[in-house]
């Protein structure tokens, strides 16, 4: 365990560096930060957004022309997994309700708890189990404005600043009016938020945040909030029933064209059933496991854009999905804590990156877009990255400048899950430094909505990381666990208003925009077996593959 | 130049390419053997010998409990837990994953019940059957004092029962394992929310935030916004008055927009 021996001789070319390194950092030398011109000849270069490689322009479907990144634009032309008639779509309706909720993080819940307390009978399916969602993954905090220092006012100029002002103002301004009418609602659930012994809870800042308004639970946010959402659903379960281990695979529509529920398939015994609602909220998260370009991300296992794709073909148009955020360090070795993040902190209190030979070549502080190409170049260009026994690509950061710069102890001190998490593997990151490289980590994009959180397709709306343009170009931290609440309630609230007004009855249910869909593949010329949604990612070898004699894959699964 | 510069072959997404001679050890998935490279997690190690997941598999990172995991080492009586994507394998373990494991949740209304020993009583009395034995304890992937908690919860100590649990992701693994049948982490999240709600104080300075939104005093503020050419929103951005970072006193210059 630890580093390989091959490892642990090229760490001595990083040790070999460090007191003239040292040396530099305490006379406040850094690295050279790039020129403007300069970020820009390296993002267009590297960064997997601006690269012209590996991405195309879609050819069917409401958002038509936009260019995605091929493992997008692959998911969307695809063919569905099947098309069935209305009468067989009659004939395996198992359940009606009135709104379906099809995602089960914190968005999804959200949206199901709003909506029942709106009065209305819920039905939410998840593919997985009720919570396995990116949401638990959230360790920083989610903001909002609640200290008096602060209003939505200062919130909103944060957002639309760190989004380049490319977001779309009306979502900004939804985001912060709610943020603390969302606080107050987990506090009256009873989350767990830090305060201080007055009641009053923490604040601090994060980055691009003009007032301190960052709220937490201990570094495990989303996880508290998730558990939370979740257990009161539980309390609500004659009003609220779960379906885990059900994959939506496509939503369908009345004889009117309005959203009436989805098609489900059962992961488990193989059978496909249809769930008829009035009111349908997608909230299925983000793109992360379609692994864009290749790389490694810090998303969980369901992340496979399968509500980006059903909605798409539903008629929904997409927005920023030209964009997608990588967190400059993600792990590279261990291989078991591939991808996960590694927070920005560790740079802040000094700690260089490294090249195989020991050498820097970045400036630590370039914006995050900057600095993962940076490494990019240094690993793919210039052959200078460190190539793992597992077959990873990546740089150092050396962590253990931090206990000369900071004191001894202050590695544990102040990174103590990080610290942990390398301990278990017997790598000492106080003493040894970490092996590091882009991660796949956010979906800026997704489909396109109102403020209400609905969709252009009557009867369907979207929240949470499925959707596109609160964070335009940029999301900034502690505001997503804050999307899928203010969001995921709206389309409960909303959802439920839209049941009430509801009228006559979902009659003629078919899949006939599916079957238009196919028809615009065929006309684009698009051929393809490609099958989507993919529901899960395929992790199996070739060589298992190859042997698999009977077997083939439908999107991600075997079938 | 290095030599990686002549083999840039990176491994992508979630799946590892192997060198030459990686060594490989039995592991015995269910009882099954199979060969897998001896650096891998559970979580990989499985993939790897050909198996899809569809449960036991969430965040890939320690947080969602989806993967508890149970195994022996051949020869040796001692039975293990853990989480199968945060554990590498050894040769000769003989693992299974437990994806789902009955337990019993009281429905409450968190509105109409205390921090106190009776509500725990009521809604889960069978933890007065608890053995002290501690095998909750030594089940617990999390390294959560499971035992210690339950007690707590027992004794009416809701915010030590809510503070030692805090990590837990409710795996099922210390249920697993009860002799008393106890349903400890339905218990667990009990006593945080009620811990949460009824026994730190209220956000005070939440209230007249609140109130403020709900009677709409920011709306016409986000309008303006929202409304903003380009220029102007840079400029107000550029402006903005930054709190320090050490900020017990700080106030803002301009206080129309509070």
């Amino acid at each position: 365990m630890g580093y390989t021996p091959e490892m642990l001789e090229l760490i001595k070319k990083v040790e070999a560096s460090r007191p003239e390194r040292l040396e530099r950092s305490r006379k406040g030398i850094d690295f050279e930060a790039l020129t403007l011109a300069g970020r820009e000849e390296v993002l267009s270069r590297f960064h997997p957004d601006y690269k012209a490689a590996g991405r195309r322009d879609i050819k069917v479907g409401p958002s038509k022309g936009e260019n995605y990144p091929d493992e997008f634009a692959d998911v969307l032309e695809s063919k569905a997994r099947l098309i069935v008639s209305g009468a067989q779509l009659e004939k395996l309706t198992a359940y009606e309700t009135e709104v379906l909720v099809i995602g089960g993080g914190g968005g999804g819940t959200s949206a199901a708890l709003m909506a029942q307390e709106n009065g209305c009978k819920v039905i939410l399916a998840t593919k997985l189990r009720h919570g396995d969602a990116n949401t638990v993954m959230a360790e920083g905090g989610i903001q909002g404005a609640t200290q008096e220092v602060d209003s939505p006012y200062y919130h909103y100029l944060d957002v639309i600043g760190g989004g380049h002002f490319t977001n779309t103002p009306e979502l900004v301004a939804a985001l912060t009016n709610d943020a603390p009418l969302v606080i107050e609602w987990l506090e009256r659930l009873g989350l767990m938020f830090d305060k201080k012994p007055d009641g009053r809870l923490q604040v601090r800042h994060g980055g691009g945040t003009c007032r301190k308004r960052m709220h937490s639970s201990g570094d495990m946010t989303g996880s508290a909030i998730m558990r939370v959402l979740r257990d009161e659903s539980r309390n609500r379960a004659a009003d609220i029933k779960v379906l885990e281990f059900s994959s939506a695979v496509e939503i369908i529509k009345d004889s009117k064209g309005r959203a009436a529920g989805a098609l489900f398939y059962n992961l488990e015994t193989e059978e496909y059933f249809v769930v008829k609602a009035k009111a349908t909220v997608i909230a299925t998260g983000g793109y992360g496991r379609l692994h864009i370009q290749g790389f490694a991300t810090t998303n969980h296992y369901g992340a496979t854009a399968d509500g980006l794709v059903m909605g798409y073909r539903a008629g929904v148009p997409l927005a920023f999905m030209h964009s997608t955020q990588y967190h400059p360090t993600g792990v590279a070795f261990p291989e078991q804590n591939i991808g996960l993040l590694i927070t920005e902190k560790v740079r802040g209190l000094g700690a260089n990156l490294l090249n195989i030979n020991g050498e820097q070549f970045v400036f630590e502080r370039e914006p995050r877009d900057v600095e993962s190409a940076c490494i990019i170049r240094e690993c793919l260009e210039r052959g200078n990255g460190i190539i793992t026994a597992t077959g990873r690509v990546g740089v150092w950061l050396d962590s253990p400048m931090i206990e000369v710069l900071e004191g001894p102890g202050a590695v544990k001190r102040e990174l103590p899950a990080k610290y942990i998490q390398f301990m278990r593997y017997g790598i000492d990151i106080s003493q040894v430094p970490m092996l590091v490289y882009p991660t796949l980590h956010y979906q800026n994009g997704g489909l396109k909505i109102a403020d209400s959180s609905a969709t252009n397709v009557d009867g369907l709306f979207a929240a949470g990381e499925a959707t596109g343009g609160v964070h335009g170009e940029n999301r900034l931290m502690g505001n997503s666990l804050l999307d899928i609440t203010v969001f995921g309630r709206r389309a409960g609230i909303n959802a439920a208003a839209y049941v009430k007004n509801f009228s006559g009855e979902l009659s003629g249910i078919n899949m006939d925009h599916v079957d238009a869909y196919h028809k615009e593949l065929a006309a684009a010329r698009i051929e393809t077996d490609r099958v989507a949604p993919l529901i899960l990612p395929n992790y199996t070898r070739d060589e298992t593959m190859e042997k698999q004699l009977t077997t083939h894959y439908q999107g991600g699964i075997r079938a | 130049m290095s030599e990686a510069k002549k083999e840039i072959r990176v491994a992508t997404g979630d799946r590892a390419i192997l060198p030459e001679g990686t060594k490989l050890v039995p592991i015995f998935i269910m009882g099954k053997q199979y060969r897998v490279p001896e650096t891998m997690t559970i979580q990989k190690a499985v993939e790897y010998a050909g198996y899809q997941f569809i449960r036991s598999c969430g965040c890939r990172g320690g947080i969602c409990g989806a993967c508890p995991t149970v195994y022996r080492i051949a020869g040796d009586y001692h039975l293990h837990f853990c989480l199968a994507c945060q554990t590498v394998v050894q040769a000769d373990m003989y693992l299974t994953q437990l994806p789902f494991f009955p337990a019993n949740r009281a429905a409450y209304d968190i509105e109409k019940v205390d921090a106190s020993a009776e509500t725990i009583m009521k809604l889960y009395p069978e933890v007065m059957k608890c053995v002290a034995c501690n095998t909750c304890t030594k089940a617990c992937p999390m390294e959560i004092e499971v035992m210690e908690y339950v007690n707590a919860a027992m004794r009416g100590d809701i915010a030590k029962a809510a503070r030692l649990s805090f990590d837990c992701i409710q795996c099922g693994l210390c249920s697993s394992r009860c002799p008393a049948q106890i349903q400890h982490f339905h218990l667990a999240q009990l006593c945080r929310r009620l811990h949460a709600k009824y026994q730190v104080p209220a956000a005070q300075h939440l209230k007249p935030r609140v109130a403020d939104i709900n009677a709409g005093k920011f709306v016409n503020m986000l309008k303006e916004l929202v409304a903003g050419d380009e220029d102007g929103l840079r400029k107000l951005y550029v402006d903005r008055e930054m709190e320090p970072q050490e900020s017990s006193d700080w106030q803002p210059q301009d206080k129309n927009f509070l």
